[in-house]
């Protein structure tokens, strides 16, 4: 068999495991990002939105739905890859992997693209319970696509990382609660930074997921904070970096052979 | 022949500075049923987990059917099974899953690997669990499907870390039966145990491991001839009040029914009934007290233990 068809079949194995695992367990993984939204829908969307007025020329809600399938997906991506790859290290079914003739590569990919399909399956669902509120009109359908693709492959390589390193189940609770909330809070889900004072604007500029989110926005409404390019440009130096750091670490073994 | 396991020069130092192995050489060949004994701490797990890639060596050399684990290590993992010491699959996957996707990491399409599923969970007994749960299993099973597990890619070389630990001896003897069918197919079996009757069983050839060091390497019927002296336990009809002088059988009392002697192998049995008969004490039956190998185990560890404290 050649070393190609074998890393294929290695892939989806490790690919279609990972779905089954957060498909089997969905009123964990699945449903409580719909209900967290459909909340936010009707509350920042139709309650309070109704009060705010246009945000950059569009209904509140409207202006918000593309922040909220954003939060979703990031959040969804690292949390699929940081839980799964943590618990196979600790139930030491890691060594099933490594024991086996499986490149790095190939793990690597199939955890990260594991996390992507739940951060995609999440972010279609948030998607289709938007209908229910406002009507979506997608202005660059392949823009969209590429953004959200390649942000929940930048939040799956990072949940990697982080289960990587975590030795307990509190540590990879740190890094979603401590750092991707805020970010993501402060990453314009809920706000034009142009709102915002000329510094603060500037310092939200260095919030990464401030370019994903309005890159998506633009691509859904065709309104941005940010030039487009350089978020492209950003997340694709983030997959390319946080790519050869997991693959660094998991050749080295670290976190994971003695 | 190209042996199936080769190892020059291995040594481990782990991160907090304990050298678990300080230079091993050893060679097993092709076919061969192999022990590898040792007291806890001595490097075995080690050993084994070098060769399954689960640790990294510090120095040596090691291949694997002639394949270096350094140059060329996907086809030494390609030729390995192993079987090791603590359950470490998920506990939530079911243990068709288990298998199927274990076969899936050696590159076996989805059909295939659950013919050779079906193979193996029936072979070992483990059919009708096949949708239960890994954490529902009996610890007899679940060591069972590590089995299964480890031969789903149908190995060259089976390397086993206490298989039949917790195991009870219905299910310990039907896998030694396993273990020898598919020895008798050609896999290599490496086997570390702490049950020293296993090894007397089943292995053809050992090594004693002691302090991260080989300090005997033989076969095992070369092993058991070097021991001389025996063991056995005497039940007399008789009411005794003390052991008995006997001339040639050093002898002592462990009870008023039972005496403990110590036999040569040169001296033979019969002189010894003669001379209990002689002093009027009728034997009722007799049992080795001990297992021969674990005799000699202990004495060749304390040997290596007092060598260290020199």
């Amino acid at each position: 068999m050649s070393h190609w068809r074998s890393g294929w079949v290695a892939f989806v194995t490790i690919l279609s495991k990972e779905v089954r695992r957060f498909s089997r367990i969905w009123p964990q993984t699945l449903l409580p990002p719909g209900i967290t939204m459909a909340l936010y829908f009707v509350i920042f969307g139709n309650l309070i939105g109704s009060r705010i007025g246009e945000m950059d020329g569009y209904p509140y809600i409207d202006y918000i739905v593309p922040g909220l399938i954003m939060m979703s997906v990031i959040t969804n991506s690292y949390s699929n890859v940081v839980s799964s790859f943590f618990s196979t290290k600790f139930q030491r079914s890691i060594e099933e992997l490594m024991v086996a003739p499986v490149s790095p590569h190939v793990i690597l990919l199939g955890y990260t693209f594991g996390g992507v399909a739940r951060g995609l399956a999440v972010g279609l669902i948030v998607t289709l319970m938007s209908l229910f509120f406002t009507r979506l009109q997608v202005q660059h359908i392949g823009l969209t696509i590429t953004v959200v693709f390649f942000t929940s492959l930048v939040f799956a390589l990072g949940g990697f990382i982080n289960a990587t390193f975590a030795r307990n189940f509190d540590d990879i609770s740190i890094v979603p609660t401590f750092v991707l909330t805020p970010l993501t809070y402060l990453g314009g889900v809920f706000y034009s930074i142009n709102m915002l004072p000329e510094f603060w604007q500037k310092v939200s500029l260095i919030n990464p997921i401030l370019h994903m989110v309005n890159a998506f926005r633009y691509g859904i409404l065709g309104v941005s904070d940010i030039h487009i390019g350089v978020a492209l440009v950003l997340m694709l130096v983030f997959v390319a970096v946080l790519y050869c750091f997991s693959y660094w670490l998991l050749k080295r073994g670290i976190g994971m052979r003695q | 022949m190209t042996a199936a396991i080769s190892i020059k020069g291995l040594e481990k130092t782990y991160g907090n500075g304990f050298t678990a192995l300080k230079g091993i050489d050893l060679e097993v060949q092709q076919g061969d049923f192999f022990a590898l004994l040792g007291p806890n701490g001595a490097g075995k797990s080690t050993t084994i987990g070098i060769l399954s890639s689960l640790v990294t060596k510090s120095a040596g050399r090691v291949s694997v059917f002639g394949h270096d684990i350094d140059t060329d290590l996907m086809a030494a993992k390609r030729c390995i099974g192993v079987v090791p010491q603590e359950f470490n699959f998920s506990q939530f996957e079911k243990a068709m899953d288990i298998l199927i996707n274990q076969a899936g990491y050696y590159g076996i399409p989805a059909g295939e690997a659950a013919q050779r599923a079906e193979k193996y969970l029936k072979r070992l007994s483990l059919w009708d669990k096949r949708d239960v749960a890994s954490r529902m299993l009996s610890g007899g099973m679940k060591r069972r499907l590590m089995i299964a597990r480890a031969l789903i890619h149908e190995p060259r070389l089976l390397i086993l870390d206490e298989p039949t630990a917790g195991v009870d001896i219905e299910i310990r003897r039907s896998m030694w039966q396993f273990l020898q069918e598919i020895n008798a197919q050609g896999v290599t079996i490496i086997l570390t145990t702490h049950y020293l009757e296993e090894a007397e069983q089943l292995c053809k050839n050992i090594a004693i491991i002691d302090q991260g060091r080989i300090i005997y390497n033989t076969s095992m019927r070369r092993l058991l001839k070097e021991l001389h002296v025996e063991t056995f336990l005497l039940d007399c009809r008789e009411t005794l009040q003390e052991a008995p002088v006997l001339d040639a059988y050093p002898c002592r009392l462990i009870d008023e029914h039972t005496l403990e002697v110590q036999i040569d192998k040169a001296q033979g049995m019969n002189g010894l009934f003669a001379e209990l008969a002689g002093q009027g004490i009728e034997v009722l039956s007799l049992r080795n007290k001990s297992n021969r190998l674990e005799e000699l185990f202990l004495n060749l560890v304390d040997e290596n233990a007092e060598k260290g404290a020199a």
